[in-house]
């Protein structure tokens, strides 16, 4: 009974993957989730709080969780860790600035135990943006070097122009199937 | 089907309710469910349900509870179940006072309120509502507007109430808003258009002449929501009651013609407004009577019921205007609907003829066992009315109210019944015999104290001067026997009253008292001691002073003086005589009291009693240099007006009397925007006798501010004739202009500046405390040893009549009336008024005054002082 149960089950797309967007107010989090979802830009002011959409990517189905950014809202991100698969960690490449703070937010967030798990995703956002930071430079700016025991893969992506996002998820999906 | 087996089941224990059983920890153990990654919509929308099941119970939740219930509610967002998410809303709303960091929900309600799914809308709107705060207000500002003029009219009409609960939070934001509600009162929708209205109002309800403009702009367009027609009726009666305009008021032409509107509701709210109004005339009302009139006769009882409520309310008012309804009425005290029974048969007591009060009391009694509490005390003061109209009926009503007092009640029901037949008693003398026979028998079985504390002071009272007083001691004796130790003590109190005042029941009494003194309760004995030794005097004297009359003091000035004396006990014995007197209600007070009676809605718990005025100026004026000096205030007069209420400078005087001394409070209001006023002073022109001793200024007065100023002043010394006198008086100030906005001084330089105000009077009762005498004619007979007497014989040619006399002598002198002689019967030409009080320094003042009814009135004052100087001002001031 078991056995036939999870083969229909398998059959129907399996469970719903958890997946949280997170990074710092401003990144481009809410823009990707709707580009995601919809396939679209759309107009999107401060999130107070979050969205939360069903994402279906190639026979997967997701269930994205987008954390508003804000410095008062960040505290909550913790209320929502509990059995995600995956994080979608955003960066604006052309926010130098506060690149120091949004890789405090990432280890700070990658030390809970209930994310122990999850596969990280960085995305290197903004990448239209003239004089925003390479690849490379965002990658040694967050310090991602120092991740050891975690599947994690950083890709450059342009939310507004769509470009990225695939790539970013195709290597996602196939993450997600490898881990179970 | 297991389930439905178990419902059947349930049913046939009686308890249908399924959510009996559950419990708090329970539940909130259950909604962890919500954190889980896939959601179980009909199992979290049942556990929604008890959640919200317990909180409507009351159930208690903590911070730390409601906020992780709040949390793990989020997580059901990522469910598409339309029910689940609506519970949700509702969860949202019941947590939002209880849990912190409510605003995580922010960017999802406000998804779902600008969202395609319609049924999600308007309760997201609501729910936005309940968890925002100002500054999140602003945030959200766009989509509220966008939501207010939105076509579909569930989500306009959330938005607008939502927006008036908002007023509360940031009426300032909400204040921006006023364009898009302007646009929602023309919604073709009738709620819409009603909760326009209401928001409209409400922003601009402080602007008079904004609510005027919206009023006279809607009124001329017909708003198609009757609910908005009823809310602009109301508007526009309040805005007549305030206004001063006449009956050709554009409003009232308004309200005119809502009477033929189409809309029953609104028809009866236009009548409703006109009968209520403060200054409605007969021509104005006889439309709206006769649509109350049309509506008894509506086979809807709503319509009955409102019509009748309404006509009840008014029939004190209006009563010619209620009277043409009596045949309507008439036909509704057999209606099958109680409440209207009772209604209709109240406002037929209340203006009814003698004749009817027989048939109508036998028709009330059919049913009077089968009404609520709250409508039996409207059946109460409608008997009180109309005893106080009919005194000759006076039997009929009695034997009704003593047989409702036998009936079961709560306490607010009895009270009102004693509170009745009490006031019966002292209204009417014929009824007091048989009032006070019903009320004996009422308190043998009697279960609120504090009602039968009050009866045995009653009978105490009144019970020696009836036929046979020796009936009324059995009563009250049984109570000691029977009854808790504040009964038995109220009980010895009475008996001692009736050994006082009888002197063949002496003998009895002090064997009861002499029972009384082996009570366990202390305050028993000691009362039962106290009056034993004192009746053991035989000594009318004693009696008088120590049994009949009650302590004239205010108590907690008493306490208070007490209190200093045993904290810094002097060599001199306390002096009863530097403790205030007690001041004693004005009759109009007195009546402002029952005036708020006879409406069903009832009013709040009583207030605990204040501080007597005079108490609280005491405290005031006990700061200010150098009065403390002056001994205790003996009296404070009313407050006198010294110039017109819409003058620049406003100034209002009360005299403080005390022992040698006057104090004049000047209460100065300064109503010119641009000045500060500095040095604020009253420059008095005595008369003869007067010495200024001080003046106190106000030091700064600024707009729209009250100051007070004072002059301290000594009485004539050993001149009594010339302590009543007239003053000139001329406020003196320097003024600097200032700037309206901030108030600050445009210059440090100021000028001099004076304003002429009215004269002041000092007059006899200004220095007359009132005292109340429970037994004049003891006191009378007794002051012949004492004091000294003054006679004489005025004419007094202005006035017409014994009442218009009565009043005005109490009012010249300042006394207090005794035995209830301040009320003339009817049609008598003769009539003597009994007077006492206590002039300044502790000089009792006993007065008769012998009045005929001539051409004018003849009096022939007679006056009592234990000092003849007094007596000698009170009959040389009369003339």
């Amino acid at each position: 009974m078991g056995v036939l149960f999870s083969y229909f089950k398998s059959l129907l797309g399996a469970r719903e993957m958890r997946i949280l967007i997170l990074g710092l107010d401003g990144a481009g989090k809410t823009t990707i989730l709707y580009r995601l979802q919809v396939g679209e830009v759309v107009t999107t002011i401060p999130t107070i709080g979050f969205n939360v959409e069903q994402v279906q990517y190639k026979n997967l189905n997701f269930q994205v969780w987008d954390l508003g950014g804000q410095t008062s809202i960040r505290p909550y991100w913790r209320c929502y860790y509990s059995n995600t698969d995956a994080i979608i960690y955003v960066v604006d490449s052309a926010d130098k600035e506060r690149m120091g703070i949004s890789k405090d937010e990432l280890f700070h967030m990658l030390r809970e135990e209930e994310l122990g798990d999850a596969i990280l995703v960085v995305l290197a956002n903004k990448q239209d943006i003239p004089g925003c930071m390479s690849l490379k430079e965002v990658h040694q700016a967050l310090g991602l070097e120092a991740l050891k025991n975690r599947t994690f893969q950083i890709f450059k992506t342009s939310a507004t122009k769509g470009e990225g996002l695939d790539m970013a998820m195709e290597w996602l999906a196939n993450a997600l199937k490898n881990k179970k | 089907m297991s389930s439905f087996k178990r419902d059947k089941k349930e049913e046939e224990d009686g308890g249908g309710n399924p959510f009996q059983n559950i419990e708090k920890t329970t539940v909130l153990q259950e909604a962890r469910v919500f954190n889980d990654t896939t959601v179980n919509p009909r199992k979290c929308t049942h556990i929604l349900t008890k959640l919200l099941y317990l909180l409507n119970q009351g159930e208690q939740l903590g911070t730390k509870e409601a906020t992780d219930a709040f949390f793990a509610m989020t997580k059901l967002f990522q469910s598409r179940d339309v029910i689940l998410r609506r519970m949700v809303y509702l969860g949202i709303k019941e947590l939002s006072s209880i849990a912190d960091d409510v605003i995580i929900v922010t960017s999802s309600l406000t998804k779902d309120m600008t969202g395609k799914e319609d049924l999600y809308r308007a309760a997201a709107i609501r729910a936005l509502c309940s968890i925002t705060d100002a500054t999140m207000l602003q945030t959200i500002e766009r989509y509220m507007k966008q939501a207010i003029v939105d076509r579909n009219s569930a989500v306009s009409s959330a938005a607008l109430v939502s927006s008036l609960h908002l007023t509360k939070l940031a009426p300032e934001v909400v204040k921006r808003w006023v364009n898009e509600a302007q646009e929602a009162v023309n919604s073709d929708n009738i709620m819409v258009q009603y909760h326009a209205l209401g928001l409209l109002y409400h922003i601009r309800k402080t602007d008079r002449l904004a609510v005027t403009k919206l009023v006279a702009k809607l009124t001329r367009i017909s708003l198609k929501s009757p609910y908005a027609v009823c809310m602009l009726i109301r508007i526009a009666a309040k805005l007549l009651d305030e206004e001063d305009t006449g009956a050709d008021s554009p409003l009232a032409d308004f309200i005119e013609s809502c009477l033929r509107h189409k809309s029953e509701m609104v028809v009866y709210e236009a009548a409703h407004a006109i009968v209520n109004l403060r200054r409605t005339t007969s021509r104005e009302l006889a439309p709206a009577i006769s649509v109350l009139q049309l509506f008894c006769g509506s086979p809807k009882p709503t319509l009955r019921f409102a019509a009748v409520r309404t006509l009840n309310q008014v029939a004190i008012s209006h009563p010619a205007a209620v009277t043409a309804c009596n045949l309507d009425l008439e036909n509704l005290i057999t209606d099958s609907n109680r409440s209207i029974a009772t209604l209709a048969i109240t406002t037929l007591l209340k203006t009814g003829a003698e004749s009817s009060v027989d048939r109508l009391m036998k028709q009330i009694a059919t049913f009077v066992s089968e009404i609520s509490d709250e409508f039996k005390v409207v059946v109460v003061q409608a008997i009180r009315a109309l005893a106080l109209k009919f005194p000759r009926k006076h039997s009929v009503l009695m034997n009704f109210l003593s047989a409702m007092l036998r009936d079961e009640g709560g306490l607010e029901y009895k009270a009102s019944i004693a509170d009745t037949i009490i006031t019966i008693i002292e209204d009417n003398p014929e009824a007091k015999e048989a009032g006070l026979a019903h009320l004996c028998e009422f308190i043998e079985d009697c279960e609120h104290t504090s009602l039968a504390v009050r009866i045995l002071h009653l009978l105490g009272k009144e019970g020696p001067r009836t036929k046979q007083p020796s009936r009324c001691i059995r009563f009250i004796y049984n109570r000691v026997i029977l009854e808790n130790p504040t009964v038995r003590a109220a009980a010895v109190s009475a008996m001692a009253q009736f050994g006082a005042t009888c002197p063949d029941l002496l003998e009895n009494i002090q064997v009861l008292l002499a029972r009384c003194q082996m009570d366990s309760d202390d305050e028993v004995r000691d009362r039962a001691t106290y009056y034993s030794s004192i009746l053991g005097q035989q000594d009318k004297g004693l009696y008088n002073n120590y049994i009949l009359e009650t302590l004239q003091v205010s108590i907690p000035a008493l306490e208070r003086s007490l209190k200093d004396y045993a904290l810094n006990p002097g060599d001199s014995p306390f002096d009863m005589k530097s403790v205030p007197i007690a001041v004693i209600p004005t009759r109009e007070e007195a009546e402002d009291k029952h005036k708020a009676d006879g409406m069903i809605i009832s009013s709040g718990p009583p207030k605990p009693p204040t501080v007597s005025r005079e108490e609280s100026f005491a405290e005031k004026l006990g700061h200010l240099p150098g009065v403390a000096d002056l001994g205790p205030l003996f009296k404070s007069s009313e407050v006198v007006e010294l110039t017109e209420s819409e003058t620049e400078y406003f100034v209002r005087c009360i005299k403080h009397c005390f022992t040698n001394h006057v104090v004049l409070q000047f209460d100065c209001l300064n109503t010119l925007s641009d000045q500060l006023l500095e040095d604020v002073r009253v420059q008095l022109d005595p008369s003869e006798g007067y010495t200024v001793l001080r003046e106190i200024a106000c030091p700064k007065l600024p707009y729209n501010e009250t100051g007070s100023a004072y002059v301290v002043l000594q009485f004539p010394e050993n001149d009594l004739p010339n302590s009543v006198g007239t003053f000139g008086a001329v406020l003196k100030f320097i003024v600097k202009d200032c700037d309206p906005n901030t108030g600050l001084p445009d210059t440090d330089e100021g000028y001099d500046d004076e304003y002429m105000l009215e004269d002041l009077e000092i007059t006899l009762g200004d220095q007359i405390q009132k005292i109340n005498k429970v037994n004049w004619g003891a006191a009378w007979d007794e002051a012949v040893a004492t004091c000294v007497e003054m006679e004489d014989t005025y004419s007094l040619s202005s006035m017409s009549t014994l009442e218009e006399a009565v009043k005005n002598i109490v009012q010249f002198l300042g006394l207090q009336p005794a035995e209830r002689t301040d009320k003339v019967p009817e049609g008598k030409t003769t009539h003597t008024l009994l007077l006492a009080g206590m002039f300044r320094g502790g000089i009792d003042i006993l007065v008769r005054a012998k009045l005929a009814l001539a051409d004018g009135v003849t009096m022939q004052l007679t006056v009592r002082s234990t000092d003849g100087d007094v007596a000698e001002l009170i009959t040389s001031t009369v003339g």
